[in-house]
């Protein structure tokens, strides 16, 4: 009952195994291919996806050897799980590094490959010969369907090891958060302990212990990238975010006020028409006492 | 030898079968002293002076009996447990009440009770009183389960007993290093007659496969000649170590570190009388062996000699006293050599012996009492005023000694010299010549200490011993003069029985005036004419003059330190050497090599752990692929 | 006659083996562990096939639940790791050096 026997081609224009075959080998070349890839790329998230690449191939291959249900949690479990907690991984801890090649240890390279050799030699030539009868095939043994068949399995024969891999299961859980949950070094800052050092700072450098301007709301403009302006025509500092800065050209303090002194202008200079878009945008900004540096985070700090 | 039927014991009954407290009195209150420690200070030397006079009486008791029995029946047998049950040998412990043992217990329970009195006066002011008096009775007892033992292994318990008292006593100071030391080489020495004893009970054991004494004397004939006089010559070995006989004399001088009192015991009472005892035991044995008995016979009759020659030679009292202990159980050691015709006189010698020795002893320790535990006869000197009864007491055992006519010596030195003219005239004549110069020196201690000029030390004022001293000097003297007249017409018939002897003809107190007794006399009086000649008459210098060449070989043991140690000490402390460099050097270097090897190997090993986890796996890689390998290669082959 | 899915098995298996030994850094070499139990998987299934009967799939599913189980410890520890060295390198990690 395998997958591939659901299409009907088995047996009708293809001989009987060959499509098999032909799966076999286009999976084998892509496994090996992925298989390369996890070991040579330098890049983790490349050997990442080269692994995913590989657990999909022999996911199609299980599902030849008349393996659904391993077909099935191949993907979901490894493909799905396994490997999505690797990206996680990955991406937390830089997704940007990549690994020297630069071999640091003498006559390392050389030693794995002899190893690499002996261990494929001896993997083929001993192991590799133990299968000298033909398949038997797993007709009868699916003969009620994979998955009844291997329930029938993992409840009765293997049900003790079965449990004992749902505790294995619950321990690595519990090991994971335990190890993932990191040791608070400094105790954690409350909102009085917060408004005290705001004050602190105040007392010691004059910093504003209040809220930070807000962006400038004009008639024309009213995005977060858009300054507030002082009453002397000045932009506020602080009244946009430093990423935001960094990121989005910021207009100065002439561009915001321009149409406000065109208006005023054409209002004074002559009887033409006023437009509707020249009705003074420049609405005044906050008035804030104190200046100061640049947001500063305040929260938690790990180690 | 035909009379070696010795008496067939008879099964303990009555009074007898208490025999055992005998032993249990004196071995209990020791026990109870070093036990129950500082409560029994006040009141223990009491008590352990109770012990030995309890089993006194005891004896007395089974004294009255045996004297009352049948001669044939005057030996009881009381079996107290099975000791050893192996295989095809069953050993049992018991006592043996013999005519021969029960004169032992007597001397041993008597004297050695008197030298407890005396002993309550001379340790009065001593801290560790109460442990010299449980160390006493210890001493006692041990004494005693070696004279009532039925076998020579309930023997040998007595025996070691007897060593271990010893040494506890001699070292009884044992602050003095000169003290540690003598209790240590009284110990090692007797080790060595040990080792012959042992050596005689393992023979009895493999020709016997027992060791009870009627056993072994049912046995003896049967036994190849040349056995008996093994096994006779590992009995000499151990008599010489316990009796202080040559060539194991050395202990005997360096025992008198020991309190007074303890010296006293071990001479007169204990322990050097127990090599005679165990000859005398062995009778049937040496019957079997003539060469065995002349051997014993030679080394009684060289340490006599030896023994006086030291005598005549030391300036220190007590050191006399020991030359003629030595002396003297040569003596009787060379009448139990005789055979059966000495045997009696041997243990009669020994009696008298017992109370003269211990009456001189005692008296020896009085006249230190009095002058500051000074032993240097030089600085004695005109005593006979200060201590009238040390001195009356101590010329008691002067002429008891030197065989005074109708004192207790006389009859009993006169047996042996007779016995062994008979036997042996060259040895007669040689015993003949010792009793000449027992006579001289022991002239010589009594004019250079009682008599003379007084050349004392500043200081000391000699006085009277107080009465728990003079008492016991007293009765030892009675004894010393009347015991050799009481004893003189019975002992021999008493111990026919039980040492195999023939009755002697003349059995009366009456000296038995023959011959050689009248040139026995001249001798001992020339030794004395000697003695008075060159040390009564004329004034003795307080150091010691050089002395002629024997003089010092006398005042130095006759060399028998020196010899010891070039022959035993010096060799074996060079094979100890040569063994502990060999330790050193080549064990040590193999196990430190053995050792460092590792390390060394370590050492480079450690360089593979490099930290570096790519290593290890690449380690462990190599080592899945050589198993594989090898799996793989022995299916093919 | 070699079974083609040994013969394949091995060869992932070998690529896994040497990405163990000579990456360095902590994940990818975990991926090449990963990489050998799939390929041991692998071999199970296919002998499943070989002999007719399902015990080698009930094998590779356990391989494959205790994989996930070691896969978040070990993923954890990486992390832990990381956070306190800043590095997922294992060369940096050489503490039991002699």
């Amino acid at each position: 009952m395998t997958l591939l026997t659901l299409i009907p081609l088995e047996g009708g224009i293809f001989p009987p195994g060959l499509l098999t075959s032909i799966t076999f080998w286009i999976c084998a070349v892509f496994a090996i291919a992925g298989a390369l890839g996890v070991v040579f790329f330098q890049k983790p998230i490349y050997s990442a996806l080269s692994l995913a690449l590989v657990m999909v191939s022999l996911a199609v291959l299980y599902a030849s050897l008349n393996a659904p249900f391993l077909f099935a949690v191949q993907i979901i479990v490894y493909t799905g799980a396994v490997l999505m907690l690797f990206l996680f991984v990955v991406m937390l801890v830089g997704v940007d590094t990549h690994d020297s090649v630069t071999e640091t240890l003498k006559g390392h390279r050389i030693a794995v490959t002899v190893a690499g050799l002996g261990t494929i030699a001896l993997l083929v030539l001993a192991v590799g010969n133990a299968v000298t009868t033909e398949p038997v095939g797993l007709e009868e043994a699916n003969a009620s369907g994979n998955v009844q068949g291997l329930a029938e399995l993992v409840f009765q024969r293997y049900v003790i090891a079965f449990e004992a891999t749902a505790a294995l299961l619950i321990s690595a859980a519990v090991a994971a958060m335990v190890l993932a949950h990191p040791t608070r070094l400094k105790p954690k800052l409350d909102q009085t302990a917060m408004a005290e050092r705001r004050m602190q700072a105040y007392a010691a450098s004059g910093r504003h212990p209040g809220a930070l301007p807000n962006s400038g709301v004009f008639a024309r403009h009213n995005s977060i990238a858009t300054p507030a302006l002082l009453p002397d025509g000045t932009v506020a500092p602080d009244s946009v975010s430093a990423i935001i800065e960094e990121r989005v050209s910021i207009p100065s303090a002439e561009e915001l006020s321009a149409p406000h002194a065109e208006a005023v202008a054409a209002i004074a200079g002559g009887p033409g028409e006023i437009d509707a878009d020249q009705i003074p945008a420049v609405e005044r900004g906050h008035d804030h006492p104190g200046l100061s540096n640049p947001a500063e985070k305040e929260g938690d700090d790990h180690e | 030898m035909t009379l070696l039927e010795t008496l067939d014991p008879v099964a303990a009954t009555g009074a007898f079968a208490f025999a055992w407290l005998l032993i249990a009195i004196p071995a209990a209150i020791a026990a109870l002293l070093l036990i129950a420690g500082k409560v029994t200070n006040g009141f223990g030397h009491f008590i352990a002076t109770l012990a030995p006079f309890a089993s006194f009486v005891l004896a007395v008791v089974y004294f009255a009996d045996l004297l009352g029995a049948d001669p044939s029946e005057r030996a009881v047998e009381l079996t107290l447990f099975t000791w050893i049950s192996s295989g095809a040998w069953t050993l049992t412990a018991g006592l043996l009440i013999d005519p021969l043992s029960i004169l032992f217990v007597l001397l041993i329970t008597f004297v050695g009770g008197l030298i407890h009195i005396y002993s309550i006066g001379y340790m009065a002011h001593d801290p560790n009183r109460r442990r010299f008096f449980a160390y006493l009775n210890l001493f006692i007892a041990a004494m005693l389960i070696l004279v009532l033992a039925d076998s020579y292994l309930v023997l040998f318990i007595g025996w070691e007993g007897v060593g271990l008292a010893s040494y506890l006593l001699i070292s009884f100071w044992q602050e003095r290093p000169s003290a540690a030391t003598a209790g240590k080489k009284a110990f090692v020495v007797n080790r060595i007659g040990d080792l012959g004893l042992l050596m005689a009970i393992f023979s009895m054991l493999m020709l016997f496969g027992t060791t009870n004494f009627q056993a072994v004397d049912a046995g003896a004939e049967l036994i190849p000649g040349h056995w008996a006089t093994l096994i006779g010559f590992f009995l000499l070995l151990a008599a010489c170590g316990k009796s202080a006989q040559v060539p194991l004399q050395s202990w005997l001088l360096d025992a008198m570190e020991g309190p007074t009192p303890v010296s006293a015991l071990i001479h007169a009472a204990t322990m050097v009388t127990a090599g005679v005892y165990l000859v005398v035991r062995s009778n049937a044995l040496y019957a079997q062996t003539p060469t065995a008995q002349i051997a014993v016979a030679l080394v009684g009759t060289v340490t006599l000699l030896a023994g006086a020659w030291i005598g005549c030679a030391k300036d220190d009292i007590k050191k006399v006293l020991a030359g003629s202990t030595m002396s003297q159980i040569g003596y009787m050691i060379l009448a139990a050599g005789i055979g059966p015709a000495g045997y009696a006189f041997a243990i009669f010698h020994l009696l008298t012996h017992g109370f003269f020795k211990a009456t001189m002893f005692l008296g020896a320790g009085s006249v230190m009492h009095g002058m500051n535990d000074d032993t240097d006869m030089r600085r004695f000197g005109a005593l006979r005023k200060a201590m009238p009864i040390t001195f009356v007491t101590f010329a008691v055992g002067y002429l008891a000694i030197i065989g005074f006519p109708f004192f207790s010596g006389f009859y009993s030195k006169d047996h042996i010299i007779e016995a062994a003219w008979a036997n042996q005239p060259v040895l007669g004549v040689l015993a003949l010549i010792g009793a000449g110069v027992t006579a001289f020196y022991m002239t010589r201690l009594m004019f250079m200490t009682f008599l003379g000029q007084a050349r004392w030390k500043d200081g000391v004022h000699p006085h009277e011993s107080p009465l728990s001293m003079g008492v016991p000097l007293i009765i030892l003297a009675v004894g010393s003069f009347i015991g050799g007249m009481a004893l003189n017409g019975w002992i021999g018939g008493w111990l026919a029985d039980a040492v195999g002897a023939e009755a002697p003809e003349h059995a009366s107190w009456l000296p038995h005036i023959t011959v050689l007794g009248i040139i026995t006399l001249l001798v001992v009086a020339a030794g004395v004419a000697l003695g008075w000649y060159l040390f009564g008459r004329q004034e003795i210098p307080t150091t010691a003059p050089a002395g002629s060449i024997l003089t010092k070989i006398g005042r130095h043991d006759l060399y028998a330190d020196t010899v010891n140690e070039a022959i035993f000490m010096r060799p074996g402390v060079a094979l100890a050497n040569g063994v502990a460099t060999l330790d050193d050097v080549a064990i040590d270097g193999a196990v430190n090599a053995s050792g460092r090897l590792p390390g060394a190997l370590g050492g480079r090993v450690k360089l593979l752990e490099n930290g570096y986890v790519r290593t290890y796996g690449l380690t462990m890689v190599c080592g899945a692929v050589l198993v594989g390998l090898s799996l793989a290669l022995s299916r093919l082959v | 006659m070699n079974d083609p899915y040994i013969v394949l098995a091995a060869i992932l298996f070998t690529i896994g083996l040497v990405g163990f030994l000579i990456r360095r850094n902590a994940l990818v070499i975990f991926m090449s562990v990963e990489l050998m139990l799939n390929a041991c998987n692998l071999v199970f299934i296919s002998m499943s096939q070989v002999h007719g009967i399902l015990d080698g799939q009930v094998a590779a599913f356990f391989v494959m639940v205790v994989a996930a189980a070691e896969v978040v410890v070990g993923l954890s520890i990486i992390l832990m790791i990381y956070r306190s060295r800043r590095s997922t390198s294992v060369d940096n990690l050489t503490a039991m050096k002699h």
